[in-house]
């Protein structure tokens, strides 16, 4: 049986980690377990009946799959942003490179309310879909705010600095002798990209994928203004869980806030484990 | 989009590989090109565009018109409540965030992987669930309700509510900026710090933390970004008293639903501004300090 | 040394202690709190400062009325869970109902404490159209021809919005000869109409006047008057339906409140006050009907036109039944939202 902790010479593992679980228990875990005890108070039965209503079933499987196609965009993209700040010089890199953390930096109903401005109908972009516009004489108009559409641009938005910043690290500190190596062996330099630096960094490309997903799901403030909040259509699962309060359903609200806390954490705890395993498995990627 | 010509041009490169003799651990010119237009195109698209909607809906009328927006005494005092929250949150997390890294680099023990994780979980957790739970605890129908009540606190819809529910939001910020970093140094300095005699708080102050300092305050101007602009969890627990409970984004909300939206955005834009300076201030520190940080560009 | 970190650490708490735990100690008795719903604030904002006037002369306090806004239920539900109000103005009854259920801090029958069913002010559901109305929208019929495009708010979230709901089922109930269901399929058929729901009524005018979505937006006639002044006389026009409901948002003391913070006193002035010439002049000013119109000023009241208005008493029950049986788990408007 090993032991709890490997020893160390180094003091202040007590304070240190009492204090942790401490403030964690204090801010985050006694307030969340306050909704997991809510909603156990419900009873399997009833809970079960509150998560298949089909509204709720609506905006939870809105919410999760809109969250998916964004963060794989996210993902997709992220990578090519990621490869071209670390591998690539050229003027504006670093401009570029700060400009991906305006997410973080920038308030969440600000971003919502702009980016309904930017695509709605008389919007700078939405206009270039709207009834009238070039794009409608060919394809039909096409509505972006207050559509599931509108919805995904305010998830990739959010959700794009999550996957660049796990990226980044990684992919500065690849070793490229494993290229050099691929290449002199003949391969060329696509053959190289996809068999060698992809697998490499797949970890931490899901990694990424995982918390911009994560942060997606969750999402309030900068969605409900692009977002339609038609139910079964664009409804979101946090705004759902918004409206049941305000019908005085702290039942119903606590179950969707339940459903998703639990999805979240396993989430999160998969991440934490495929990095920890894929830390083991290619050794010292960081 | 640009992006199917890109992906066209990318394997063009057999054309000029004999002539040149590009690196064989690099992609070809044109594919570079393509590939940066790529995400210069998406980042402007989906990052810049909003930022410039901001600015440009504040200044629509004029300079005049944006200053203006400041006089509101509503809109100073839902200022000066956002420095306050922010003022009081942030210390805390950075508190938080020195002994979480501490336990979690410098020492193994089981289970840290788990522990990680919970200190991950408020990125995941919805801002609403967020400020719901505390409603459920401190709310009057709430766990706690009646013994407050009896006691004459108020914990949401106060000052109180909003700090906690800033707090959780910005939870793992300064903490997910340090690990990695202080996980990356090892221990070794620590450790020839205390065989020459050095306690363990002094090793801290003067080994430690300098190390770190830098990514210390990337991780405290991010998490104060997010402090003052956080909107759905205190929009659950504020109570939106005009003048007394209202923060900056939440002032944002009710001038826009005022039809008053020069100022909406005007206000808006400070927080903009704000969040534009800790990316100046990160990219100073990155180029000054660049490889004191790089191991802590994860999120 | 460890020591000396952890007196550090136990100060920053000790610091943080107080602000946390000092929280508001009993809002002072200066000070009344009014919580009310989202498309007054123009209007409480003028009566606020006439009652701070007003208590000043009577009394020689000088008090300060804090206002909230929001989504009917919103603010209702802040209440329940603890926000000190000393008084609620919000869209309707069953809000007040609510809270008078859940906490106990007003007593049921408060809706007979004032007169008019505790509304000091009335108003009603009209449509606003474009200038020209070029869809030519004329009654709630118009609403569902092709391509009409319908703003209202969801009456999940917004008062005004369930005043719209109902405003609509009375038209369609009575155009065919008082028949439920068909009046039923008709709001069901007019929600398909409906690209957006914002969750309060001032989102739904942003989204109509400002994004400029929709054909015709359901709005408080307040709201109607109101968006003229905020976004110009030349952009929108005001239709009158041949049926509306007479819409009363009622206001009410939270006695568990005043009494606990020492405002009843306050409270009651402030609520008598909006029944008083004062508070009438007021509300026909910024567009609500006077529920006295001979104390308001004559040229604001000939504004509002007569209408054929339905009431949610006589026609719909009440607000207890008419809130089960269209808004609440399972009612008219989910089924609307249902897959078939």
């Amino acid at each position: 049986m090993p032991q709890f902790r490997v020893p160390s010479a180094i003091p202040g593992f007590g304070l240190t980690y009492g204090f942790v679980w401490l403030y964690l228990a204090i801010v985050i875990l006694i307030p969340l377990g306050a909704v997991v005890l809510f909603a156990s108070s419900l009873g399997p039965v009833k809970l079960y009946a509150l998560l298949t209503r089909s509204d709720t079933f609506a905006a939870l499987r809105l919410s999760f799959g809109l969250s998916l196609i964004a963060a794989a965009v996210n993902a997709v993209f992220g990578l090519i942003v990621a490869w071209v700040l670390t591998r690539y010089s050229f003027p504006g890199r670093r401009l570029l490179d700060a400009a991906v953390d305006l997410p973080f930096a920038l308030p969440t109903a600000v971003a919502g309310i702009a980016l309904t401005a930017i695509y709605a109908p008389n919007g700078w972009i939405g206009s270039l879909f709207a009834q009238g516009s070039v794009w409608a004489s060919w394809f039909g108009p096409l509505k972006i705010a207050y559509t599931p559409l509108g919805i995904f641009v305010a998830l990739v938005f959010i959700g794009l600095p999550f996957v660049v910043r796990t990226l980044q690290p990684v992919l500065s500190d690849l070793d490229k002798e494993l290229e050099e190596a691929s290449a002199t062996l003949g391969a060329k330099r696509s053959v190289t990209l996809f068999k060698v630096v992809l697998p490499t960094v797949f970890p931490a490309l899901l990694t990424g994928f995982a918390l911009a997903f994560a942060r997606a799901v969750g999402e309030y403030g900068s969605v409900i203004f692009i977002a339609g909040n038609i139910p079964g259509v664009s409804e979101i699962a946090p705004l759902l869980i918004i409206t049941r309060l305000e019908q005085f359903d702290y039942a119903g609200a606590t179950a969707i806030a339940t459903a998703m806390l639990v999805l979240s954490f396993f989430i999160l705890l998969l991440v934490n484990l495929t990095e920890a395993w894929s830390r083991k498995r290619l050794g010292h990627v960081r | 989009m640009s992006a199917d010509a890109a992906l066209a041009l990318g394997p063009s490169s057999g054309l000029s590989e004999p002539v040149r003799l590009p690196s064989p651990v690099t992609e070809s010119r044109l594919a570079q090109i393509a590939l940066i237009a790529i995400a210069v195109a998406f980042l402007a698209f989906f990052l810049l565009l909003p930022l410039i909607a901001v600015f440009a809906e504040a200044l629509r009328r004029g300079v005049n018109a944006y200053f203006a927006s400041f006089t509101d005494p509503d809109t100073l005092s839902a200022i000066w409540l956002t420095v306050v929250v922010a003022a009081i949150a942030v210390p805390l997390n950075i508190v938080f965030g020195l002994a979480a890294s501490w336990a979690i680099a410098k020492f193994d023990f089981k289970g840290k992987s788990f522990l990680l994780s919970l200190i991950d979980l408020p990125f995941s957790v919805s801002p609403v669930v967020a400020g719901m739970c505390y409603v459920l605890l401190f709310g009057a129908q709430g766990y706690f309700g009646h013994w407050l009540d009896s006691h004459n606190l108020q914990i949401i819809f106060a000052i109180p509510g909003l700090v906690l529910a800033t707090i959780f939001v910005t939870f793992p910020f300064v903490a997910r900026e340090l690990i990695p970093l202080m996980q990356e140094q090892g221990t070794s300095e620590e450790e020839a710090s205390l065989s020459l005699g050095a306690g363990g708080f002094r090793t801290f102050w003067s080994v430690t933390l300098p190390n770190v300092r830098w990514a210390l305050l990337y991780g405290v101007l991010l998490c104060n970004a997010r402090a003052m602009g956080e909107f759905g969890a205190v929009s659950v627990v504020s109570g939106h008293l005009r003048g007394l409970t209202n923060t900056i984004p939440l002032q944002v909300e009710i001038l826009y639903n005022e039809y008053n939206f020069v100022a909406a955005f005007a206000v808006a834009s400070v927080l903009a501004s704000l969040g534009l300076v800790t990316l100046a201030i990160k990219s100073g520190l990155e180029w000054r300090y660049g490889d004191q940080i790089s191991a802590a560009h994860r999120h | 040394m460890n020591r000396r970190f952890a007196l550090r650490i136990a100060a920053a708490l000790a610091l943080a202690a107080p602000l946390i735990a000092g929280a508001s100690p009993a809002m002072a008795q200066t000070k009344l709190t009014n919580v009310s719903y989202d498309p007054t604030r123009e209007l409480y904002k003028e009566f606020n400062a006439a009652f701070e006037k007003n208590w000043k002369a009577e009394t020689g306090e000088t008090l300060r009325v804090q206002v909230s806004h929001g989504g009917s239920g919103k603010q209702a539900r802040s209440v329940i869970d603890g926000l000190n109000a000393d008084v609620v103005t919000l869209a309707l009854a069953s809000d007040i109902d609510g809270i008078a259920k859940a906490t106990g801090k007003i007593p049921e029958n408060w809706q007979a404490r004032l007169p008019n069913n505790s509304s000091p002010y009335t108003s009603t559901i009209v449509f606003l159209v474009r200038k020209g109305n070029p869809k030519g929208i004329k009654d709630w019929g118009d609403l569902v021809k092709q391509d009409v495009q319908v703003i209202t708010p969801n009456p999940k979230t917004s008062g005004g919005a369930r005043w719209n709901y109902l405003a609509a089922w009375a038209w369609a109930r009575a155009n065919n000869g008082g028949d439920d269901a068909k009046a039923k399929a008709f709001v069901g058929e007019l929600f398909k109409h409906v690209p957006v729901l914002d969750s309060g009524a001032r989102g739904s005018t942003t989204t109509f006047a400002q994004r400029e979505l929709g054909d015709v937006l359901l709005a408080w006639e307040n709201e109607a008057f109101l968006s003229f002044k905020e976004f110009g006389e030349d952009k929108f026009e005001i239709v009158y339906p041949s049926i509306s409901i007479l819409a009363e948002p009622p206001v009410a003391i939270v006695d568990g409140n005043v009494d606990k913070n020492g405002t009843r006193k306050a409270a009651e002035a402030y609520l008598n006050l909006l029944y008083d010439k004062e508070g009438q002049t007021i509300a026909a000013k910024n567009y609500y009907r006077p529920s006295k119109p001979e104390l308001a000023n004559p040229e604001d009241v000939k504004r509002f036109k007569d209408l054929k208005l339905v009431t949610i008493d006589k026609d719909f029950g009440g607000w207890k039944k008419a809130q089960a049986e269209h808004f609440g788990d399972g009612g008219t408007f989910d089924q609307i939202y249902r897959p078939q």
